[in-house]
């Protein structure tokens, strides 16, 4: 069994409201330093051992559903879970 | 002419859809569940607005997988009027229908209240009962409607005149001020605004009556041979 962490984020090229209204919302709290906040997501996957290689399903999720490649990119780190 | 209104979980402007066809348009219209496996028996398809799978995800990121999706896709390479508005355009951007993706509106508000809109392409099967750049208002209800897509898309679309409609004011941020755009073939237009809301004057205004009608006009010339 694998435990999977995908964080999906916008593209650098795409502005992100959310993540300008916090970085205005800190840089107002007086966190002058904090210049950019770019907002995502981030999900846990535990998936089977199955025939298939494990990183080829995880990109393949993420590219039909769990990321819009349009707007966002993503990342993933693919952990082996021992079972107890 | 026959239309099918996809109702997905959490539709919620089905019913005005079904309305304005029905009563304002007097055309023939149905309710198709989102699990139905053929949609051959309808001439065009209505996907409405709301906030189909609760918005999980993504907007439309759900629904486009759902069973009734795949019989949408073959109606629209077959050439039927496929019309999506908002998050029936969100539907069709995530299913690639239509080219580009939503981003939450600029001001991170949802925006309810009238918009006045420029018809930048009247020859299409959905705005050929407007005139050339004729302003219409219509009313929009999204939180999710600032339009994108990257340049070379951005290209594709003027080079083919895809884009139908624009705002006069930016409500949400949209690229170019895009309101509705269609595919490369013009059967398929996504549109945010509602023009479903827009039959009657009572509602405060008909302006969205003429795209409908617009749709039954080109259907008729197509496939009634005249008496």
């Amino acid at each position: 069994m694998f435990k999977v962490k995908v964080y999906v984020t916008l593209r650098e090229s795409v502005l992100d409201p959310q993540g300008a209204a916090v970085t205005h919302s800190l840089q107002s709290l007086s966190y002058h330093e904090v210049t950019d906040v770019r907002i995502g997501k981030y999900m846990e996957l535990t998936i089977e051992k199955s025939d298939r290689d494990v990183e080829e399903v995880v990109k393949e999720v993420c590219d039909r559903l769990l990321a819009n490649p349009v707007i966002e990119d993503y990342r993933y780190e693919i952990e082996e879970a021992v079972a107890q | 002419m026959k239309f099918a209104v996809i109702v997905f979980p959490g539709s919620n402007c089905d019913v005005d859809m079904y309305h304005a066809i029905k009563d304002e348009l007097g055309e023939e219209v149905e309710y198709v569940w989102h699990d139905t496996e053929n949609l051959d028996q309808y001439d065009g398809i209505l996907l409405p607005g709301g906030f189909s799978y609760g918005d999980y995800l993504r907007t439309g990121a759900i629904a486009r997988f759902s069973k009734v999706m795949q019989e949408v896709v073959k109606a629209a390479k077959a050439g039927k009027p496929v019309l999506g508005v908002c998050n029936g355009f969100q539907i069709l951007l995530e299913s690639g229908l239509l080219p580009g993706a939503m981003r939450r509106n600029e001001s991170l508000k949802f925006i309810c209240r009238p918009t006045q809109l420029k018809v930048v392409n009247n020859e299409t099967m959905f705005s050929s009962a407007y005139g050339d750049g004729e302003r219409i208002q219509i009313p929009i209800a999204h939180g999710e409607g600032n339009y994108y897509c990257d340049e070379e898309t951005l290209e594709r679309l003027k080079a083919n005149n895809q884009i139908v409609f624009t705002y006069e004011n930016n409500p949400n941020g949209s690229l170019e001020n895009i309101a509705g755009v269609v595919n490369e073939q013009g059967n398929v237009l996504g549109m945010m605004p509602h023009p479903e809301r827009a039959v009657d004057e009572l509602l405060g205004g008909a302006d969205g009556l003429k795209l409908f009608q617009s749709i039954v006009k080109q259907w008729r010339e197509a496939n009634v041979v005249k008496a």
